[in-house]
């Protein structure tokens, strides 16, 4: 940190639209934003950028009310802002328009917009002509190519976009605030958005766009905020900046190398290939082996593929096409009973809602995989050997519960996620793949887990990690694979893998892209296309 | 946050504690309206009527609750069991009367229907994804219909001329205890050895837990749901043999008993929403809902108005749960 100057914002002047200043917000063991500074002044597009878990989408939630600040205080137009539900960021122009659409699928577009601003004659008799004039005035202003008489559900993800932009500034917004809004579009997408972008802009709006790809923030900020960590880090001018310094100061911190792994040597046998792996919605082509003793980083950003290429791995998600190879061998795992069977397991991202059976006690999830193997005769359980075998594994991974048969809900995240650990290593798997092994799991807790990857692989398992926090995988993998928009974009050994490198290739766009909107029949000239897309939703009512 | 510590003997502490004060709730309340009308009517608290009048009265909707509950804990639901009654015995009927096959070899094939029942059940909701709610009430009107096609224009079919398979139901191998009601019995203690003895238990409490995480486990999610709804249909023709060999084989029988099926489980405190629920709360279910209709009946309250009553008793019980388990997650 010592290399950055850290300039801090110029104080709030009358030109200031909105005014981040000293926020802070802590959560149990975790400080989520510390003294967050952020101006966006009239007339301009701030782009914030930030690692996964810098503080950006608490910055988010504050803004729109779901959190309260601990301390600090927001300021539009020069006055204090107080949100406490997302309406009062409504009142005073605020419109955010979060990853996540809040849409109604079987509702029309008109409807969605005006929901709860129905106007009904008589306060019931909804008057669905009116409503749609409405809309379509709306729509007509903002220049957007929609059919206000259109099901939601039925519009491509874009256009769903462009309606929540339409309800957000139904509300005559000054400030538009988008996370990731190009996370699911594709480059001819980007531009209609980037162009709906600039005609909102005016000399009394303004514009923040959260987003990780480099290349947009060229072609749509006039200036980037940077944060880390829960903290204010720059403010730089996009015309003068290079992709680098942006990167740099996300990554910021020093990574200590003497920590790092060295690398599984070749003669190593190779567990498990994956070739060419595809699936319908998000993967094309990824192909990567993993080496007996071999810990793999899985890098990327958030919805660059990571966990899709784990759940199609063990057959949760369908493959399209490529093959998997477990020592060799071709094997097809169509769901993950199969993929347990090859002893390949996967420990889910979310341990609540895929990993652990939360009512049930420690025992009946760390048995759970191996119950039909090991446990049972004739489908009868010995529920003793059970227990006993689990108590051993208890004790093993020093799981803190004061009985295996206390109830998992009741265990603390660090606990839990041993638990899981637990089952697949009862299980006997030789390939066990971490989705964030460490997410929501606090600093002492996550030493243990890293130990103990670091003693499975010793012991010869292979681990492949996803983890979205860049420290851990430098620190724990041998070799790191990054991913970007379903594809591998680079692989790195543990020598070679820095903050920068890796960043760089999660950023990346891949270069095929461009080539498949032209395959795709997508061409530049949008406002030709959408005109046509419009046709065809009259046609289709 | 103080924990429990474990005792020495290692002995399953949380869960029991929670399925036992569950059970205890249940069996309090069946103490509770028993007590009740045994003040309130001298004929109620008699040997004959208490085993003669509900145990046998309970038999069928108790069946077809043991059955209920297994599919209840995977988290689904099955409305085809009261008109499988119906579908089964006109099987009987059709297999020992009309075919005249050995009886061994009817039975059989009337268990056979039964469990045909829910693998159909089983393979629509598992393998084609099916809400669990809308495939059984499908297979409902199926069963309601089948047994009328099945019959010679609706006419019961009667088994006098097979008394070994009305002693099935009405026989007393035992003296003063009706067949039927070992039936039950044993049926109950068959589902509670599924439940707590075998794989099948532990996938459906697994399942009704998370079906998520038991696929990501590993587990065959699909074929242990399939094979659940089957042994409910099992079950469903145990109650089909019971109540065609007591009344006779017809096609209107058991009308209604899905629902009084459903709610024995549920004021037995097994939840809707899966992985929690025990067989011994069922059948103590099914003895309140029993105990209720005929204390009711011999202190001359009209029927209409037992319907109402026992509509109480399921929200009160439902309500009573609730609570007990807000309390249980805030201390």
């Amino acid at each position: 940190m010592t290399s950055l100057s850290k300039q801090l914002p110029e104080p709030a002047t009358e030109a200031l639209l909105l005014e981040v200043r000293d926020v802070s917000k802590s959560f149990p063991g975790v400080k989520a934003l510390q003294d967050m500074q952020l101006t966006l002044r009239r007339g301009e597009v701030l782009a914030l950028v930030g690692e996964n878990g810098a503080g950006k989408s608490t910055l988010m939630k504050l803004l729109s009310g779901i959190y309260q600040p601990d301390a600090g205080e927001f300021y539009i137009d020069g006055e204090p802002l107080r949100v406490s539900a997302p309406k009062d960021a409504q009142d005073r122009g605020i419109a955010i328009i979060h990853q996540e659409f809040n849409l109604m699928p079987d509702l029309t577009v008109a409807e969605n917009i005006f929901i709860g601003r129905e106007q009904p004659r008589g306060g019931f008799l909804l008057n669905g002509r009116a409503l749609n004039q409405r809309a379509a005035d709306l729509l007509n202003r903002l220049e957007l190519p929609l059919n206000p008489r259109a099901k939601v559900g039925r519009l491509t993800v874009a256009k769903q976009q462009m309606v929540e932009i339409a309800k957000a500034l139904s509300y005559d917004a000054k400030v538009l605030i988008m996370d990731e809004p190009t996370a699911a579009l594709n480059d001819a997408e980007v531009a209609t958005l980037h162009a709906l972008i600039r005609r909102f802009v005016t000399p009394e709006t303004g514009v923040i766009y959260i987003s990780h790809k480099m290349d947009e923030l060229k072609a749509i900020s006039q200036r980037i905020t940077v944060i880390r960590d829960g903290k204010y880090i720059d403010t730089l001018d996009t015309a003068t900046s290079t992709m680098g310094d942006v990167i740099s100061r996300m990554v910021g911190r020093e990574v200590t190398t003497d920590a790092r792994p060295e690398n599984v040597r070749d003669d190593r046998p190779v567990i498990l290939a994956v070739e060419n792996l595809s699936t319908q919605s998000l993967l094309k082509n990824v192909s990567f082996e993993l080496r007996e003793g071999e810990i793999l980083g899985f890098a990327g950003l958030m919805g660059a593929g990571r966990t899709e290429v784990a759940r199609a791995i063990v057959g949760a998600d369908k493959r399209v096409s490529g093959h998997i190879s477990l020592r060799g061998k071709r094997i097809d795992p169509t769901n993950p009973a199969v993929a347990a069977q090859h002893r390949i397991g996967y420990l889910s991202e979310d341990r609540k809602q895929y990993g652990l059976l939360l009512d049930q006690t420690v025992t009946a999830n760390i048995a759970l995989s191996s119950m039909s193997e090991r446990f049972s005769k004739f489908g009868f359980v010995n529920d003793k050997v059970a227990r006993d075998r689990s108590r051993e594994y208890v004790e093993s991974l020093k799981v803190k519960t004061p009985s295996v048969n206390q109830i998992a809900k009741n265990l603390s995240g660090g606990n839990q996620q041993k638990v899981v650990i637990a089952k697949w290593l009862m299980k006997d798997c030789d390939v066990l793949i971490f989705d964030e092994p460490t997410r929501g799991i606090d600093v002492g807790a996550k030493e243990e887990i890293y130990r103990l990857l670091n003693d499975l692989a010793a012991q010869g398992k292979s681990i492949i990690m996803i983890s979205s926090e860049l420290p851990e995988v430098l620190r724990m993998s041998h070799r790191v694979v990054v991913m970007s928009e379903g594809r591998i974009t680079g692989e790195l050994s543990a020598a070679e893998a820095d903050p920068a490198g890796v960043m760089h290739l999660a950023t990346l766009r891949p270069d095929s892209n461009a080539s498949d909107a032209v395959e795709l029949g997508l061409d530049p000239v949008l406002v030709t296309e959408d005109l046509d897309a419009y046709e065809n939703e009259e046609l289709d009512r | 946050m103080t924990t429990t510590v474990a005792p020495p003997t290692g002995r399953r502490m949380n869960d029991t504690t929670r399925t036992r004060l569950q059970q205890l709730a249940a069996f309090a309340g069946l103490v509770v309206v028993t007590v009740f009308f045994a003040f309130a009517s001298d004929f109620f608290f008699t040997y004959d009527n208490l085993v003669n009048n509900v145990l046998v009265s309970v038999v069928l909707v108790g069946i077809l609750a043991v059955g209920t509950t297994m599919v209840i804990i995977t988290g689904g639901i099955d409305l085809s069991v009261g008109f499988g009654i119906a579908l089964t015995g006109m099987a009987a009927g059709r297999f020992l009367i009309t075919m005249d096959l050995p009886l061994i070899l009817g039975l059989l094939l009337t268990i056979l229907v039964g469990a045909l029942i829910g693998f159909v059940n089983g393979f629509n909701i598992s393998i084609l994804g099916m809400p669990p709610f809308i495939a059984t009430l499908a297979m409902m009107l199926v069963c309601q219909g089948l047994p009328l096609v099945l019959s010679d224009n609706g006419a019961s079919i009667y088994f006098d001329a097979l008394p070994d398979y009305q002693g099935i139901s009405s026989g007393t191998p035992i003296p003063g205890v009706p067949n039927s009601v070992l039936v039950f019995i044993v049926c109950a203690v068959i589902a509670w050895i599924l439940l707590n003895r075998t794989l099948l238990g532990r996938y459906a409490y697994a399942i009704g837990s998370n079906e998520e995480a038991t696929k990501l486990s590993g587990i065959n999610v699909r074929r242990w749901k399939i094979i659940i709804y089957v042994v409910a249909g099992g079950f469903t023709a145990v109650a089909g043999i019971i109540s065609s060999g007591r009344i006779g084989a017809s096609p209107t029988a058991g009308s209604g008993y899905e629902l009084q099926a459903i709610a024995a489980v549920v004021i037995g405190g097994t939840s809707l929403a899966g992985g929690k629920g025990t067989i011994v709360g069922s059948v103590i279910g099914a003895l309140i809902i029993g105990v209720l209709n005929n204390g009711l009946t011999v202190m001359g309250v009209k029927r209409e108005w037992q319907f109402i009553i026992l509509g109480i008793v399921i929200l009160a019980a439902v309500y009573t749960d609730m609570l007990r388990k807000r309390s249980e997650s805030t201390h």
